[in-house]
C-alpha cells in the first residue's frame, strides 16, 4: 500500500487504479471492446467469422447503458445503504432528454413535415413548442440537460429527504413513489412529451443517421468511454476519505452522524452523482435503442436494476457492470427463447441471490471475495446456534 | 402515435354524432310545420287504417328528407298503431311487398318471411325475400326514427316507456315537443310522473314561453329542482338571454333560480365526493391492512402483498366456477364461502413464503423487500401460466348489483357500499383479534420489544410466522372484495401495490388505526382533487403530497415511540 503512495504520489488516480484488480479487468475489455467491436463491425467482411453484425453492436451497447446505470446504483446501494428503487426515473430523464434532442433534429422530414414542431405535437394541434422544449435543438444543451435534470430531480429530493432522515425502507418506498408519480406525468399528453408513445422515429444525431452502421459503432464507443469515465470517478470517490465516511454511513448511520460528520450532506452528494450517471446512461441509451417512452418510469423496472446490482455483487462497482450483463442477457435469452420462463427465472434469482449469494457473483469467485465469504444462509444458522434458540 | 391519430380523428367536427344532430335539428322544425299545418286543424288523434296505410307507403319515398317528414308527421299523430312500424324500420324490418305495393313488418322465420299487417298488427301471409324490397335507411333516418319513437312514447300505455320518454324530452329540450307534451299532460294520471312532465314543460316554456308571467312561473318551478340538468337548462337561458331580448327580470330571476341550484348541487357534489373518496378509502385499506401488519409487526416490507390480494381474487373465481353447477347464478352463497377459502389459501401461501425465504432476511429490510420481490414475479408468472394472461369473469351476486340513485346525480352502487361495510368488519374484526386473543396479545408483545417478548417465552418466530400468514390472509379476503370491482389479472396485484405502501407509510408502521385514517384520508383527498385536476393529476399530486408529508413526519402519521423504532 505504502509503496504505491510513494511510486504514485503525482498520479494518485493511477496509484489506486492500479490496486483495484477488477477495474484494471474492466477498463482493460472496455478499451478492447471499444476498439475490436466497431473494427470488426466496419472492416471486416459480413461472410468472416469475426464480423460482428450492426444488431450485436447496438444489443451491446444497451447492455452498456443498463452496466453504467446498474454501476451508478451500486455507488449509492453498495456504498452508502441507500436503497433506490426510482433510479429508472433518472434513467428514464436522461433518456427523455436526449430523445427530445433527437426529435427536433427530425426537423421537416417528420409525417405531417412541420419544420419546429415535432409530429405528435402536430397530433394535438399545438401551436407552438413548450418553452421547456427551448434549445433542445443544440446538441451540448441537450448532453447538460441529460445530466442537469436528474441531478437537480435527486438533488431536491435527496435534500428533503435526507434532511429529515429518511432511511431504510422507507427511502425506498418513497423513491418508488417518486418513479411512479414520473410515470403517470409522462403518461399525460398535456405533459408534452409525447404522452403514451413517447418519442420516437428518430433520424440523426449531429447529422450523422442513426440508421448507418458508423453510427451505431460510434454510440458504442461512446458508451464504453462514459462506462470508463464514469467507474473511474465512481472509484474515485470510494476511494477517497469521503467514500469511506459514505462506508460508515452504510454500515452505522447513528454512529457516523454522533462522530460530527453531516450525513445528509454526504449522501445527498452521492445521490446527486449517481443520478447524473443514470442520466447519462439514458442519454446514451435511446440513440441506440430508438425510442423512449413513460414505460422506462415503471417502479417493477427500477427494481429489476438493483437485482442486476445484487448479482453482480454490491458495493464492488465492477460487480454492478457483470451483474447487468448477466441479466440482461438471460432476459434477450429468455424472452426469445422461452418467454414463460423469464419472470419465473427473474423472481427466482431476486430470491436465490439475496438467500445465498449476498455479495452477488463477484463474491463467489475466490480471487475477488473478502475473506468472509459466507452465504446469508449460513450466517443465519450460526446466529440461530449462538442465540441457542429455536426460532 | 397512430392511436393518437384516431383519436383526433373522432373529435374532428365532420363525426357521424354531429350530422345526426343536425338531422334531428331540421327534422324538428319539420315536425314543427308539420304539427301546425296537420294535427292542429284535426284534433282526432288516430289515423284512419286507410290513411295509415297510405302514409307509411311514403316511408318508401326516395329522397330520405321526404322520409324524414313523413316519420314525423306519423310520429305527431299519437296513434299506437305507428310506434311498431317505426320501430320496424328502425330494425331494418320494414318492407313493401312487390305484389301489393302494400308495406308490411317482415320477419325471417326459417327460409320465409312471415308479414305482418301494419295496420291490424296481424299475420298477412309469407314470402322468400324475393318478393319483398326493404325500405332503406340512413344515419339521418336512424336519429329521425330514435327521435320520433321517443313522442310516440310519450302515450305508450306502459309507464316505464313513458317516463323513460319523458326523461329523453327533458335530456334534449326540443320546443318542438312542447305541443306532444301538453298532450301527454292532459292525459297523464300518474303523480310522480307528471310532475317530472310539468317539470319538463317548464324547461321548454322558459325559453319558449310567450307571456313573461309564463317564464317566471317555468322558473319557479325549476328553481324548486336540485339536478345537473336543471342547471344546464338555467345557465344555458342565462348564457343566452342578451343574444335572444328576454325580459330582464326574468333574467334576474332565472340567475337567482340558477345560483340556488348551483348552491344546492355543490353540497351534494361534496357529498359526493366524500361518498366516492370513502369508497377509494375502504379499498385502500383492505389492500394495505394486510401490510400494516406484516410491516408493523415484523418490520417486514411484503413486495408479494399485491399477490397475496391476486391469490384471494383468484380464489373467488375458483370457488364460483367450482359451485357454478350447483348454485343458481347470482347466488351470494360462492362468495360468502370464498371469504374463507381465499382466506386459508391466502394465509397458507403466506406461511410458505415466510417459512422459506423471509425468515432467513430478518433484520435485513431491503434484502427482505427484494425477496419478496422475486416471490411476487414468480407468483404472478406462476397465476399466468396456471389460468392464462386474459381477465377472469366473476359473476357479481345479485344483492351488489345496482344502485341507489338520487335525482342530484348522486350514485350509490350496491357493490361499493357492500365493500365499505366489509372493510369495516374487517378491520373491526382484526382489532378484536388483536385485542382478545392470546395469539394477538402475543403479536403486539413481540411489536413493541421483540427481544423482551423472547424473553418471557413467547415463540417469536412461531408468532411471526402467524403473523406473516395473518397478514396474507387478510391480502386475500381483500382479493374477495376487489374482484367485484377490478379485473381478475395475474396484474390485479401491482395495481394495488403502490397504494397500499403509501397508506401504510402515510399511517405509521405497527398502529392499525394509522391505516384506516390513512386510508381514508387518502381516498377523500384523491377524490376531490379529481374533479378540480383529473384523475391521474390528482393521484400525482397525492403521491408528491406523500413524498413531502414524510419529511414532516418520517414514521407517519402516528409512529411508534422509543427504543423500538430503532430496533
Amino acid at each position: 500500500m505504502t509503496d504505491y503512495r510513494q511510486k504514485y504520489q503525482m498520479t494518485p488516480v493511477i496509484g489506486w487504479l492500479l490496486k483495484d484488480r477488477g477495474g484494471m479487468i474492466l477498463l482493460g475489455i472496455l478499451i478492447a471492446a471499444a476498439i475490436l467491436v466497431p473494427a470488426s463491425n466496419l472492416l471486416l467482411p459480413e461472410s468472416s467469422a469475426f464480423h460482428v453484425p450492426t444488431w450485436m453492436v447496438s444489443l451491446l451497447g444497451k447492455y452498456l447503458c443498463y452496466a453504467l446505470l446498474a454501476l451508478s446504483v451500486d455507488l449509492i446501494w453498495g456504498f452508502c445503504g441507500i436503497l433506490s428503487l426510482g433510479h429508472g426515473a433518472f434513467f428514464a430523464l436522461g433518456g427523455y432528454a436526449m430523445g427530445m434532442y433527437l426529435m427536433r433534429q427530425i426537423g421537416d422530414r417528420g409525417v405531417y413535415g412541420d419544420p419546429i414542431l415535432p409530429d405528435f405535437m402536430v397530433f394535438l394541434n399545438w401551436q407552438e413548442l413548450p418553452w421547456y422544449w427551448y434549445g433542445f435543438d443544440m446538441f451540448w444543451f441537450a448532453i447538460v440537460m441529460a445530466m442537469f435534470v436528474p441531478g437537480l430531480l435527486a438533488f431536491v429530493f435527496g435534500f428533503l429527504a435526507f434532511r429529515s432522515r429518511v432511511t431504510g425502507v422507507y427511502l425506498s418506498i418513497i423513491t418508488q413513489a417518486m418513479t411512479y408519480a414520473l410515470l403517470l406525468a409522462f403518461f399525460r399528453n398535456d405533459m408534452g412529451f409525447g404522452g403514451n408513445n413517447g418519442l420516437t422515429d428518430f433520424k440523426d444525431l449531429l447529422g450523422y443517421s442513426l440508421q448507418s452502421d458508423g453510427t451505431r459503432a460510434g454510440l458504442f464507443v461512446a458508451s464504453c468511454v462514459f462506462l470508463g469515465i464514469c467507474y473511474t470517478v465512481a472509484r474515485g470517490i470510494t476511494q477517497s476519505r469521503l467514500g469511506k465516511v459514505l462506508i460508515a454511513i452504510r454500515d452505522a448511520e447513528s454512529r457516523v452522524r454522533f462522530t460530527g460528520y453531516r450525513v445528509e450532506y454526504y449522501k445527498l452528494f452521492v445521490f446527486t452523482v449517481s443520478a447524473v450517471m443514470a442520466g447519462i446512461a439514458g442519454a446514451l441509451y435511446v440513440p441506440q435503442v430508438g425510442i423512449i417512452n413513460p414505460g422506462e418510469f415503471a417502479p417493477a423496472l427500477s427494481i429489476e436494476i438493483v437485482i442486476w446490482v445484487a448479482v453482480g455483487g454490491r458495493g464492488t462497482l465492477y460487480g454492478a457492470v457483470l451483474g447487468a450483463f448477466i441479466v440482461n442477457y438471460a432476459k434477450t435469452f429468455f424472452t426469445g427463447a422461452m418467454p414463460d420462463f423469464w419472470l419465473f427465472f427473474l423472481g427466482g434469482l431476486f430470491i436465490a441471490v439475496t438467500l445465498f449469494l449476498p455479495k452477488g457473483v463477484i463474491g463467489a469467485i475466490p480471487a475477488f471475495g473478502s475473506t468472509d465469504r459466507q452465504s446469508l444462509f449460513t450466517t443465519w444458522r450460526k446466529r440461530r446456534a449462538n442465540e441457542g434458540g429455536k426460532a | 402515435m397512430r392511436n393518437d391519430m384516431f383519436s383526433v380523428l373522432r373529435r374532428s367536427p365532420f363525426s357521424l354524432a354531429k350530422t345526426r344532430d343536425v338531422a334531428l335539428r331540421l327534422g324538428a322544425m319539420i315536425a314543427c310545420l308539420a304539427l301546425l299545418v296537420i294535427a292542429t286543424p284535426n284534433s282526432a288523434q288516430a289515423f284512419s287504417d286507410e290513411e295509415l296505410r297510405n302514409i307509411a307507403e311514403q316511408l318508401n319515398d326516395k329522397s330520405a328528407t321526404k322520409k324524414v317528414a313523413v316519420i314525423e308527421e306519423m310520429a305527431a299523430d299519437g296513434d299506437p298503431r305507428v310506434a311498431p312500424i317505426l320501430k320496424a324500420m328502425l330494425d331494418g324490418d320494414l318492407y313493401v311487398r312487390d305484389s301489393d305495393e302494400h308495406v308490411v313488418i317482415a320477419t325471417k322465420k326459417g327460409k320465409v318471411f312471415t308479414h305482418i299487417d301494419i295496420v291490424s298488427g296481424e299475420e298477412v301471409g309469407e314470402s322468400s325475400s324475393k318478393e319483398l324490397s326493404k325500405i332503406k335507411i340512413n344515419n339521418r333516418l336512424r336519429g329521425a326514427l330514435r327521435d320520433a319513437l321517443a313522442t310516440l312514447n310519450l302515450f305508450s300505455p306502459d309507464l316505464n316507456i313513458r317516463s323513460a320518454a319523458v326523461e329523453q324530452i327533458m335530456d334534449a329540450r326540443d320546443p318542438a315537443m312542447l305541443p306532444l307534451l301538453l298532450r301527454a299532460i292532459d292525459r297523464e294520471e300518474d303523480e310522480t310522473l307528471l310532475a317530472r312532465m310539468e317539470l319538463a314543460q317548464a324547461t321548454m316554456a322558459l325559453a319558449a314561453g310567450d307571456t313573461t308571467e309564463e317564464r317566471l312561473s317555468a322558473i319557479d318551478v325549476l328553481a324548486s329542482e336540485t339536478t345537473p340538468q336543471i342547471r344546464a337548462v338555467l345557465s344555458q337561458f342565462v348564457a343566452s338571454a342578451e343574444a335572444e331580448g328576454y325580459e330582464p327580470e326574468v333574467v334576474a330571476a332565472a340567475e337567482d333560480a340558477l345560483a340556488s341550484v348551483e348552491g344546492r348541487l355543490s353540497t351534494w357534489q361534496t357529498i359526493g365526493d366524500v361518498y366516492r373518496g370513502i369508497s377509494l378509502g375502504s379499498v385502500l385499506l383492505l389492500a394495505a391492512v394486510g401490510l400494516a401488519i406484516t410491516f408493523g409487526v415484523m418490520g417486514v416490507i411484503n413486495m408479494a402483498h399485491g399477490e397475496m390480494i391476486m391469490i384471494g381474487a383468484y380464489t373467488t373465481f375458483m370457488v364460483q366456477q367450482a359451485l357454478g353447477s350447483i348454485l343458481p347464478s347470482g347466488s351470494a352463497w360462492s362468495l360468502v364461502i370464498s371469504v374463507p377459502a381465499a382466506f386459508l389459501v391466502a394465509g397458507a401461501v403466506g406461511v410458505v413464503i415466510e417459512r422459506s425465504v423471509i425468515r432467513f432476511l430478518y433484520g435485513r429490510p431491503l434484502e427482505t423487500l427484494l425477496a419478496t420481490w422475486g416471490v411476487s414475479l414468480v407468483l404472478q408468472q406462476a397465476i399466468r401460466t396456471i389460468f392464462g394472461a386474459t381477465n377472469q369473469q366473476v359473476t357479481a351476486p345479485d344483492f351488489m348489483s345496482g344502485a341507489i340513485e338520487f335525482s342530484t346525480g348522486l350514485v350509490l352502487t350496491y357493490n361499493r357500499l357492500w365493500i365499505i361495510l366489509f372493510s369495516i368488519i374487517v378491520v373491526a374484526g382484526i382489532a378484536a383479534v388483536l385485542r382478545y386473543t392470546a395469539f394477538g396479545l402475543q403479536m403486539r408483545a413481540v411489536t413493541q420489544n421483540r427481544r423482551m417478548a423472547g424473553s418471557v417465552g413467547i415463540r417469536t418466530g412461531y408468532v411471526d410466522a402467524l403473523t406473516f400468514g395473518l397478514g396474507s390472509g387478510i391480502a386475500g379476503i381483500a382479493g374477495v372484495a376487489l374482484s367485484q370491482i377490478s379485473n381478475v389479472s395475474p396484474n390485479l396485484g401491482q395495481t394495488y401495490i403502490i397504494d397500499s405502501f403509501m397508506v401504510v407509510v402515510f399511517g405509521g408502521v405497527g398502529n392499525l388505526w394509522g391505516t384506516v385514517l390513512g386510508a381514508f384520508s387518502l381516498g377523500i383527498v384523491n377524490k376531490f382533487l379529481e374533479p378540480m385536476a383529473g384523475a391521474v393529476l390528482a393521484k400525482i399530486f397525492v403521491l408528491i403530497a406523500l413524498i413531502l408529508f414524510i419529511q414532516k413526519r418520517p414514521k407517519g402519521l402516528f409512529a411508534l415511540k422509543g427504543r423500538a423504532v430503532e430496533a
